[in-house]
């Protein structure tokens, strides 16, 4: 089976700061990988780096398609929802409004209400504020709202910027439990970028740990989560 | 008590005018979240355009769509020939552009068509209204006004591309991530309001004659009206058009009654100006605009 | 930084010597009367220049209304001249604190406006002024529609007769001190406390405000302090033209302001310079190039230049000095 999402020596930068020197990995449909690593590590420039949002060099293919020199929105189209960093919201529409944002792309109307309908089951508060103005809704709502407006693409793969950020640990474990249902049950493919190490490897099948823009190791999340240095480094014990 | 209503009606039917630029203004900022100052001068040139087919011959109507067809194409044109290359320019330098674009324009119309005043045919000449308060032109323009702003709000509201332009506009980078080209919104965009501005021209210019000048102060108080109704709510600007043009008047009224003659016909619009700063300051999303989210 | 104060050094013995540049093919001056005449109100511009970027580059608060207060500093210097008889340079003091304090009590109600309110509020001071200055009541101090002539003065000491120095030179050296003092003291105001104040609130507002930094008192500061250079640059118009009228101070300066602080370099103060520069002669080499569209040339100009110099003039030759430093470097390393 060749991999859903496959990124091969791919360098990234900012202006005249080079982020990532050359990352390899790859995802398998269906899978669940998280990208471990502190601040600075180079973990969201690589989900900006799949969605060409940075200048890149390097390798990156989806569904067998080179995709790095395509536009953002195209990439988008091929399927590859972003919920990035600070959840990117539409703070002056409606939570109606952005999650028929998200269905922008798709043409069947009675498929897009029924993923209306999923998505109210998996986040019922949505439904309760469907008419509120989308920054009126706290954090972890607002997070709720960019994941769902990302299952509204009907996506293969989900990028997911450190959905912990900011939030309380039981709207944290609430998510993440919502989050394995629906790798399960829409059976969409993600990549996880997480700072709560903990979390992330309970939740993946396999892990990437990034410093300073390289990889130092790479494995199964139970393999990874028990190894030594790791342990110590990311999960404090 | 005549007196005042004959000029409460005029205020409205000026403020008419300044509500379909409002309204264009309105349109080009929902759709690029740029206030574009040269939106006047390109609704003066379309006019001129207009002017020139009808002079050659070619029906009222006729004309007018297909200067409104014109227009949208050569706003579409500007946005990609003049302001994709802009992309990561700061605010300021955007103001700069609109300012060069306004000059160019303005100059342009003078030394094709010359400072002359001309005539603009006004196609609602041949009804009457049947009252002296109200002509039948200034009825015309509020009826276009509000038959614009409707289609306008519609569009917006409850078309998926209206939301996607919307989108585009306020969040350009959420909005490639969910799949809208915002490339193409943004000029859609100006394709609209260039329209629009157009139509806004074609309602002015039978009143103050055509010429290269005529939409200066007009594009202030329309940009005056669209702030005190409120920049994102195109409602809000077309009723914000309506009420500046009342509230020039109401000095008038009110020295009338009193006698006096401190602010007269020169102070008039400084006047207007005032009172909606005043109002600004006060409510800073104008009196029926959404007020912006700002997360730190 | 020894480097950049040679640089600065130059710059003002240039602009010393250059009245008497000599014309090396005539043996006279390089330049007449009448272009040190420009030379003078590219001065005066780059000092309202300055004033603009105080308030809009290094605040972060738009105007479309300096012309104003470039306005009220001319009108309050001519009529004391005119009218009180008080000599040239004490009007600068006087316009100096009438505008300061019309610029503060300005920036108070602006303190809820920003971005396009401010812009369209400012404008309207734009336009209000001139309606003002032609006011009925007020045409015994405005002198209405015509507006007031000033005798130029005339070179102290007696240096017209003896050293044969005209009037436009002299009143030249007295623009280029009064410049060099309120440069000066401008730089140090904003590399002190108040102006890390300014661009804190400018870049990031509600940050500043949780940091302590009272916003309100230093953005109506930013509009005095820039409103008192306006108005200085003003007063020095009217001494220079020797006439000030209602028309002179139309949109189109308050517009021509912005354009050239943008163009000359925002939040920087060498741009007031070269902003100055480009008011002055630009229109006149628009209409060199076209007799018939003299303006449209000027808006292609406008446009062409936020194209290759997106951060001003100055903005460009920063880059350009990094780009050299970093091949220098580089060069150096034996890459």
């Amino acid at each position: 089976m060749s991999s859903l999402l496959e990124v091969k020596d791919l360098r990234a930068m900012y202006g005249q700061t080079t982020a990532l020197h050359g990352v390899s990995f790859a995802l398998e449909e269906g899978g669940i990988t998280t990208l471990l690593g502190a601040n600075g590590a180079g973990k969201t420039t690589t989900l900006r780096s799949v969605c060409n949002m940075v200048r890149t060099e390097g390798e990156i293919s989806f569904a067998g398609a080179r995709i790095e020199k395509m536009a953002t929105e195209e990439i988008v189209r091929l399927g590859v929802a972003h919920v990035p960093e600070g959840r990117g919201t539409f703070v002056n529409l409606t939570v109606e409004e952005n999650l028929k944002l998200g269905s922008y792309t798709r043409k069947n109307r009675a498929e897009v209400a029924r993923e209306m309908d999923r998505v109210f089951d998996y986040f019922p508060r949505l439904k309760e504020r469907i008419q509120q103005q989308a920054g009126t809704l706290s954090g972890g709502e607002q997070q709720m709202l960019a994941i769902s407006r990302a299952l509204m693409l009907k996506p293969r793969l989900m990028l997911l910027d450190e959905p912990s950020f900011g939030l309380a640990p039981l709207v944290v474990q609430e998510i993440f439990r919502i989050m394995r249902r629906i790798n399960q049950e829409e059976k969409v493919s993600m990549l996880l970028v997480e700072q709560n190490a903990a979390l992330a490897l309970d939740l993946a099948d396999h892990a990437y740990v990034l410093e300073t823009g390289r990889v130092v190791m790479s494995g199964l999340a139970e393999e990874v989560k028990n190894d030594e240095g790791i342990r110590r480094s990311y999960l404090g014990y | 008590m005549d007196f005042v209503v004959q000029q409460i009606t005029s205020g409205l039917a000026e403020g008419a005018i300044y509500a379909s630029v409002a309204l264009a203004l309105v349109m080009i900022f929902t759709a690029t979240e740029h206030l574009n100052f040269a939106q006047g001068e390109m609704a003066m040139f379309s006019t001129y355009i207009a002017w020139t087919l009808i002079n050659a011959g070619v029906p009222y109507w006729i004309a007018f769509v297909i200067t409104v067809l014109v227009s949208f194409v050569g706003g579409v044109a500007i946005q990609f020939a003049v302001l994709r290359p802009l992309a990561r320019a700061p605010v300021l330098a955007y103001v700069i552009v609109f300012i060069g674009l306004l000059v160019i324009f303005n100059s342009m119309a003078g030394w094709i068509w010359s400072y002359v005043l001309k005539e603009f045919p006004s196609p609602f000449k041949a009804f009457s209204t049947g009252s002296t308060l109200i002509g039948s032109h200034q009825l015309g323009v509020i009826a276009v006004t509000l038959i614009v702003l409707t289609a306008l709000y519609l569009f917006f509201r409850f078309t998926p591309l209206g939301l996607a332009m919307r989108a585009a506009a306020q969040n350009p980078i959420s909005a490639k991530l969910v799949g809208v080209r915002v490339g193409w919104m943004l000029a859609l965009g100006w394709g609209l309001a260039a329209g629009i501005g157009a139509i806004a021209g074609m309602m002015v210019a039978p009143i103050v004659f055509l010429d290269p000048n005529m939409m200066a102060g007009i594009l202030l108080y329309g940009f005056a009206s669209a702030l005190l109704g409120g920049i994102s709510n195109p409602a809000g600007a077309v009723l914000g058009g309506f009420i500046f043009g009342v509230l020039q008047n109401v000095p008038t009224i009110v020295e009338r009654w009193l006698g006096t003659n401190v602010i007269g016909n020169e102070l008039k619009l400084t006047f207007a100006l005032v009172v909606v700063v005043a109002v600004l300051t006060f409510k800073p999303s104008g009196l029926f605009g959404q007020v912006r989210i700002k997360r730190v | 930084m020894p480097r950049h104060y040679f640089w600065i050094g130059l710059t003002i013995v240039l602009a010393i010597l250059l009245p008497y540049l000599p014309n090396v093919f005539k043996g006279e001056r390089l330049f007449s009367d009448f272009h040190v005449f420009q030379f003078t109100l590219v001065l005066i511009y780059a000092i309202a220049l300055l004033g603009l970027n105080i308030l809009t580059g290094y605040n972060g608060q738009i105007s479309l209304g300096h012309g104003a207060f470039y306005a009220i500093g001319a009108y309050v210097a001519a009529v004391l001249m005119d009218k009180y008889d008080v000599p040239y340079y004490a009007t600068l003091p006087v316009a100096a604190i009438v505008c300061l304090v019309v610029g503060f009590l300005f920036g108070l109600p602006a303190l809820r406006l920003e971005g396009h309110y401010l812009a369209l509020a400012t404008f309207g001071l734009a336009l209000a002024v001139p309606q003002l200055l032609k006011y009925h009541p007020l045409e015994p101090w405005t002198g209405g529609v015509q507006g007031i002539v000033i005798i130029k003065p005339d070179p102290p000491f007696n240096l017209q007769e003896s050293i044969g120095l005209s009037q436009d030179v002299w009143i030249y050296y007295f623009t280029l001190a009064v410049l060099l003092v309120l440069f000066w003291a401008a730089r140090n105001m904003l590399n002190s406390r108040t102006g890390r104040a300014l661009v804190a609130i400018r870049d990031h507002h509600m940050a500043a405000d949780t940091m302590g930094i009272n916003t309100s008192f230093y953005k109506s500061l930013a509009f005095g302090v820039s409103a008192m250079y306006t108005g200085v640059a003003g007063a020095l118009s009217a001494v220079a033209v020797a006439f000030v009228a209602p028309d002179s101070f139309n949109i189109l300066l308050s517009i021509s302001l912005l354009v050239g602080v943008v163009i000359g370099g925002l939040a920087t103060i060498p741009g007031a310079i070269f902003g100055g520069l480009f008011i002055v002669f630009t229109p006149n080499y628009a209409n060199e190039i076209s007799k018939a569209a003299p303006w449209a040339v000027y808006g292609v100009v406008l446009i062409l230049f936020m194209y290759l110099m997106p951060f001003g003039i100055w903005g460009a030759i920063l880059r350009g000095v990094r780009a050299l430093e970093k091949h220098r470097k580089a060069a150096k390393m034996g890459r």
